[in-house]
């Protein structure tokens, strides 16, 4: 956690522990004070705890071994759709979330070996590009498969799904503590998003630094001397697939607890390219940067909806910016943007293995 | 029998509009050796500007002839994306082209969404129905295999394209110095050309083909919509790698050749899965070819280049 808590400005490389105090102390606190100004942030909160989650799946693939993924959100969705049909009635099977949600995680894992392996040879745009037509392809079949057998319930989505119950407590309803003091749901989500992220991070820690991190950005500097020093890169690529993926399918997975319903909706290519900017935007590579830019890109436009959409009403009498164009506008300028002034992303990643911004050929195109 | 044929056809019209899309991406592609990710969205701010200009002009000056209208309004769209094409070019990938590769990819990719966002705030999340300036009555051209004028058309214009272009590129000075500025940059620079002013000069080319695409689009199925671009891109970016990115010709034989497989796949698709499968399913066939191609043959058909270079 050293790195992040270094993050924070001023405190960060004066006084690291008590900017790591600091920073426990954020987390704790803020559903809380988000909660002063209305459920609605505590909610946006939650769902800035299931972006972290995805950000850092997807810097696995993208900032640590180079491989730029488009069709993320399919494993998002894989782990969705698991705990929607394992966990509601539409099928009518209900199992318990211990159960559900590494089966999600495992079939998430399933989907990135199958999107890996056939995209072996590939890197860079072409990558790109077959990312994306995986997730479209995921898009498609959750759209359509419908008949001969209803499997998705097509675009109406599932819902009436089961919540989550840890330790005997159904995280859906309130905590009820004594008369006076009960915790609702929504911060019950909150507290176990956070644990999920907590132990994310520190998992992805030990990775980095571990055979395979190094293995991994030795791919994405120079895939060729890689090979030739003995690193086994068809398998190490793949267990970057695999493992990213895990972290989308367990979000995907918590999503679907938390929102009760699932419907392909959720699971578009422009979520996809959010959570791409989110990388972009905090700093490829860096998992500072990426928890910092997933928080960043989820709350502005939120921030904005509240500030853009009330100064319209004001100045023309009428909404012309709505909250979702707006959060597309503000996607798209900060990915172009920050590509041209700032490639690094907010915070550069620190070793040279992981800043982009040293890597590959600095000739022009032949 | 009938149905194959009335496939093929419908595959030739729809073909024909991904490789006239498509040769755009193969030309920024062949110089750049970049995927203009922004290329369909061209397309669709193309259709949606003919849309207004048509709309206006219905209003303004009433009582020309639908083919009037039609080729005022291309006329309008055309410049419109040509400006936009030398401003992306200009402003986005001009600063990033020494950069490494997966800057000017992510700029792209912002681009696109970016022209997106714009066309929703200017023309709204609805679907505008496109004028229908020209026939869509089918016409019965062999025993019970039928085509619209409309596809006709749009055969017909795309083929011009397409002869226009490999006129320009073959025939011409800026043709060669085309060819010269894909082949090496420095060299063709050394030789004397402005190669930022070809460069410039592929994306308006390959914009203003881009708005005729979207013009025959949006008449082919009377609506536009501001996502529109999304899928005619992928598809001839697909029929791009399928004929062997950077070749003209190519581009031309992957537009028809995915047409084809699109319109004879949709067809049938639902015989051959048993019912498990049907034509709405229709888009998964470019992304199973482009997955197919790259992976068992990455030049394409009729591509030299290696295509690991990213």
């Amino acid at each position: 956690m050293n790195d992040i808590s270094q993050a924070i400005p001023y405190l960060g490389k004066r006084n690291p522990k008590a900017a790591l105090g600091a920073l426990v102390a954020l987390a704790v606190l803020s559903p809380f004070v988000a909660g002063m100004f209305g459920n609605t942030w505590v909610r946006i909160l939650d769902f800035a705890m299931l972006y972290i989650l995805l950000a850092i799946g997807l810097n696995l693939v993208v900032g640590f071994a180079g491989l730029l993924d488009l069709g993320y959100i399919a494993f998002y969705a894989v782990g969705a759709y698991t705990w929607a049909f394992l966990a509601s009635p539409h099928f009518g099977i209900h199992l318990p979330f211990y159960i559900v949600l590494p089966l999600g995680a495992a079939f998430a894992a399933l989907a990135g070996i199958a999107l890996g392996f056939p995209t072996l040879r590939l890197r860079g745009d072409y990558l790109a590009i077959v990312t994306l037509g995986f997730g479209e392809i995921v898009r498609i079949f959750m759209n359509n498969l419908t008949h001969p057998v209803n499997i998705t319930n097509g675009p109406q989505g599932i819902d009436q799904i089961d919540g989550m119950s840890l330790f005997g407590v159904e995280i859906n309803r309130s905590l009820v503590l004594t008369e006076s003091l009960q915790i609702k749901s929504l911060y019950l989500y909150y507290f176990v998003f956070l644990a999920a992220v907590v132990l994310a991070v520190i998992l992805i820690k030990r990775i980095q630094v571990s055979r395979i991190g190094r293995a991994w950005a030795a791919i994405r500097d120079d895939e060729l001397a890689a090979k030739a020093i003995g690193i086994n890169t068809r398998n190490l690529k793949l267990l970057a697939f695999a493992m990213g993926a895990t972290f989308g399918g367990v979000s995907g997975g918590l999503f679907a607890a938390f929102q009760g319903f699932v419907s392909p909706e959720s699971f578009t290519l422009m979520e996809s390219i959010a959570i791409l900017t989110m990388i972009v935007f905090g700093g490829m590579g860096n998992l500072a940067g990426v928890i910092v830019g997933a928080l960043a890109l989820s709350f502005l436009p939120e921030v904005l909806r509240y500030i853009a959409l009330p100064v319209q009403q004001m100045l023309f009498g009428k909404v012309y910016l709505d909250p979702e164009v707006l959060r597309m506008l503000l996607l798209s300028l900060a990915m172009i943007l920050m590509m041209l002034l700032k490639p690094a992303g907010l915070i550069p990643a620190q070793a040279r293995y992981s800043r982009a911004d040293l890597l590959g050929d600095k000739e022009t195109a032949r | 029998m009938q149905t194959l044929l009335q496939q093929i056809i419908n595959g030739l019209v729809v073909g024909s509009v991904y490789a006239v899309v498509a040769l755009g991406y193969t030309m920024v592609y062949g110089i750049l050796g970049l995927i203009n990710f922004a290329h369909g969205d061209v397309l669709m701010v193309g259709a949606l500007v003919a849309f207004s200009a048509i709309s206006f002009l219905q209003i303004a000056v009433p009582g020309l002839s639908p083919i009037t209208y039609f080729v005022l309004g291309l006329l309008v769209a055309m410049p419109v994306c040509m400006l936009i094409g030398y401003t992306i070019e200009r402003t986005a990938y001009r600063r990033l082209r020494n950069a490494p590769r997966l800057a000017p990819l992510i700029t792209a990719i912002g681009v696109s969404f970016l022209l997106q966002t714009l066309a929703m705030i200017i023309w709204g999340r609805s679907y505008h129905s496109f004028p229908q300036l020209i026939q869509t009555a089918p016409v019965e051209i062999l025993g019970g295999v039928f085509m619209t004028p409309v596809q006709m058309t749009t055969v017909g214009v795309s083929a011009a394209m397409m002869v226009g272009l490999i006129v320009l590129v073959t025939k011409t000075n800026m043709g060669r110095a085309m060819r010269a500025t894909a082949e090496n940059h420095r060299v063709a620079s050394l030789m004397g050309v402005d190669t930022n002013r070809i460069i410039a000069m592929t994306f308006v080319i390959g914009s203003a083909l881009a708005a005729v695409a979207g013009v025959m689009i949006a008449s082919n199925y009377g609506v536009a919509h501001y996502s529109m671009g999304f899928m005619p891109g992928l598809k001839a970016f697909t029929a791009a790698v399928l004929g062997g990115i950077g070749n003209l010709a190519g581009a031309m034989v992957g537009g028809i050749v995915l047409g084809l497989v699109e319109a004879i796949g949709a067809g049938y698709i639902e015989t051959w899965s048993g019912g498990w499968l049907n034509s709405s399913y229709q888009d998964i066939f470019a992304f199973i070819i482009l997955g197919i191609v790259l992976i068992f043959r990455p030049t394409g058909l009729l591509g030299e280049r290696v295509a690991d270079r990213a």
